[in-house]
């Protein structure tokens, strides 16, 4: 069940369009937590998007719910065309092949009792790799193509660093060749040293393969060098979103502004001098009425209160959630 | 090397070596620290994970488990009355004299370090408590002050808050009202700000300097965070396993890096100024190759060596020297005059 779509065409349909996505969990009593809230973007073929924003901004189940591994309270991620909401059990199963994950932590999500041959030849049984010599040879194949040596295969997770860990869960995920790739936070549970080689190695990928990359990150400055477009979330919600280089030089929503105002820059010379975002995110069980940001906002009015601001275009594909952001 | 400190030094650790010694295996976790502290002033330790800051400021604080033990070297430390002492040759209960009254440390994860069970007001009291005579009522007025000096909003009504009742970002700073409620002259913040999100990053960084401002403390600052040691510190060292291999005041650091390795990790830290061309195209981030050695098996020479691009023959035969680099700073390589 596949759309027949022409080469030409293809090219303009995005890998992936992302409409309404809303994850909601249930709280303890009853209540419910609005974790992912009407969020859209479009993943361009073979380009890589950022979605940051603070801890509770849902960027994580946002792109968890993408995969369905949680199940998406509503909205559709058409991936090729096909609803992948909407795909029985199995049929996702199929899908799986073509959309694969890097998680955060390469101490945790790897199996410390597996040889590195195992944890990649379970991904290639997965896809009905047969086994033998052939899948000895691509296992090799997939080490070097993420700078480990082929002999690596023999060894056993706790026998290396953490940068090298997750050139494995790379490995891992490109094992079944995907298309689409979503990197949770790939780097930032390795040292700063480790960090550069492995954002180096997702973007060579990215342009050897012609991957298609969901890229989650708290750090601007790593989104900023890597995505060509970027979403901003806060409480569940786009804030603001669209080329890296529109938002990032010419950020709309106050909330944008002030997270990159605040993040720290290794330049003694260009301090802050003021804090420009007071309090905490607020709970999502009950998430401000109006705007989310509206109670942490320096430029909220009343009628922020009111309603929800629609996410609007203001051109270049540059789009923004706030009823001031023509001001 | 004698006791003397210099006027204006609160704090001087000198070649202090901490060792986890087992029957197998000596790991030199700490391996022959040196640096000053100046009254009022902030240092900001910076290194990867397994270069020993952690470690040297658990040894300054008298925090160290087995098997670590302080294998040499003195942490000389200037209380109140201007009485010198040689932390190093603390015995357990001698840290009960300074610890809290003199010298308070914060913690990355604050939830670890509060007591699930007790109001965020009966801790703070507490904490007063043990080291003045002071009664209950008294206590509780003192921890509501203190509140309310780390801006805590409505602060009234969360002193009967507990810890899990709090975001990080409050719990943080309830623990920096602890750390501060008994007016200490050294704070240890052994990375205060990793587990925050940037926006709330920036509101304890602000907090720490205008507290600093106004109590004239002394501020020892462990990060991995080059961007947060350009906000905070007023002197940098940088660490290496287990060794200092620059230190600089923090605008010259920024300004000039005299040991390979402080370059390399600014250069890897990415920037779009300079990492993005005009079209948006990407260049290759620099990256320092290979990972940190393990500690108990560093090369002979130089321990940054192996993943040097300055390297040369004599940086494998003998370890080097920290020696005076810039003008007011020093640098642990050979070729540092030629950076």
């Amino acid at each position: 069940m596949s759309v027949s779509v022409t080469r030409e065409g293809r090219q303009e349909t995005p890998l992936l369009s992302v409409q309404g996505l809303t994850k909601y969990f249930p709280a303890r009593d009853g209540r419910i937590v609005h974790a992912v809230e009407d969020v859209s973007f479009d993943v361009r073929r073979g380009s890589t998007v950022g979605l940051v924003g603070e801890s509770g901004s849902g960027k994580t189940t946002a792109g968890r719910a993408i995969l369905r591994l949680v199940e998406p309270s509503g909205g559709r991620a058409l991936f090729d065309g096909i609803d992948l909401f909407s795909l029985s059990a199995r049929d996702m199963r199929a899908y799986r092949q073509r959309l694969q994950i890097v998680f955060q932590d390469p101490f945790s999500s790897l199996n410390p009792r597996m040889r590195i041959a195992a944890i990649i030849g379970e991904a290639l049984d997965a896809r009905g790799f047969p086994r033998g010599q052939r899948r000895a040879e691509r296992v090799a194949e997939l080490l070097t193509l993420v700078g480990l040596s082929p002999d690596h295969a023999s060894r056993y997770p706790h026998e290396f660093s953490g940068g090298q860990r997750q050139r494995i869960g790379i490995a891992r995920a490109l094992a079944v060749e995907p298309e689409f790739v979503v990197a949770d936070e790939p780097v930032s549970a390795l040292d700063v040293s480790v960090q550069a080689q492995v954002l180096n190695l997702l973007g060579e990928l990215q342009k050897r393969l012609g991957l298609t990359m969901l890229f989650i990150a708290h750090d601007l400055s790593v989104v900023e060098y890597l995505c060509d477009e970027v979403v901003v979330m806060y409480l569940g919600r786009v804030m603001e979103r669209g080329p890296s280089r529109l938002v990032y030089g010419f950020p709309r929503h106050p909330y944008t502004k002030a997270l990159l105002a605040t993040s720290p820059v290794p330049d003694p010379t260009r301090r802050r001098t003021h804090v420009p975002l007071h309090g905490d995110i607020p709970s999502p069980i009950d998430p401000p009425s109006g705007c989310v940001f509206r109670t942490r906002c320096p430029e909220a009015i009343a009628a922020c209160a009111g309603v929800v601001p629609p996410v609007e275009a203001i051109g270049g594909g540059h789009h923004v959630a706030c009823i001031r952001h023509h001001e | 090397m004698t006791d003397a400190l210099a006027a204006g030094t609160i704090l001087s650790v000198r070649d202090l070596k901490t060792w986890f010694v087992t029957r197998r295996v000596t790991a030199k976790a700490v391996d022959g620290v040196t640096f000053d502290l100046r009254r009022g002033e902030t240092l900001a330790v910076v290194g990867e994970s397994g270069s020993g800051k952690s470690v040297t400021s658990l040894s300054i604080m008298g925090l160290l488990s087995r098997p670590g033990q302080i294998a040499g070297g003195k942490i000389l430390f200037r209380d109140r009355a201007e009485r010198l002492h040689d932390l190093a040759s603390f015995a357990p209960k001698d840290f009960r004299k300074v610890r809290g009254k003199e010298i308070a440390m914060i913690f990355q994860e604050p939830m670890t370090s509060l007591n699930p069970l007790y109001t965020v007001g009966d801790q703070i009291g507490e904490m007063i408590a043990l080291h003045e005579p002071i009664g209950r009522q008294a206590a509780r007025q003192r921890a509501l002050a203190m509140l309310k000096h780390v801006e805590i909003p409505d602060a009234a009504s969360r002193l009967d808050d507990y810890p899990h009742q709090m975001s990080g970002g409050m719990r943080q700073r309830v623990m920096i009202a602890m750390a501060l409620a008994c007016k200490p002259s050294l704070l240890i913040a052994d990375e205060p700000t990793t587990a925050l999100d940037v926006t709330i990053q920036a509101q304890i960084l602000d907090l720490l300097r205008r507290l600093q401002a106004e109590m004239g403390m002394s501020i020892l600052f462990i990060t991995h965070n080059l961007g947060v040691v350009a906000e905070i510190a007023h002197n940098v060292v940088v660490m290496y396993a287990g060794r200092v291999v620059e230190q600089a005041p923090v605008n010259d650091l920024f300004a000039h890096q005299r040991h390979p390795y402080t370059r390399g990790l600014l250069a890897c830290t990415p920037n779009a100024a300079r990492d993005l061309g005009d079209d948006g195209e990407r260049r290759a981030l620099y990256s320092i190759p290979g990972s940190v050695p393990p500690i108990t098996d560093l090369p002979p020479g130089c321990a940054f060596e192996p993943r040097c691009d300055f390297a040369i023959a004599p940086c494998r035969a003998v370890p080097p020297p920290l020696v005076p680099a810039g003008p007011h700073g020093s640098s642990r390589c050979i070729r540092s005059a030629e950076l």
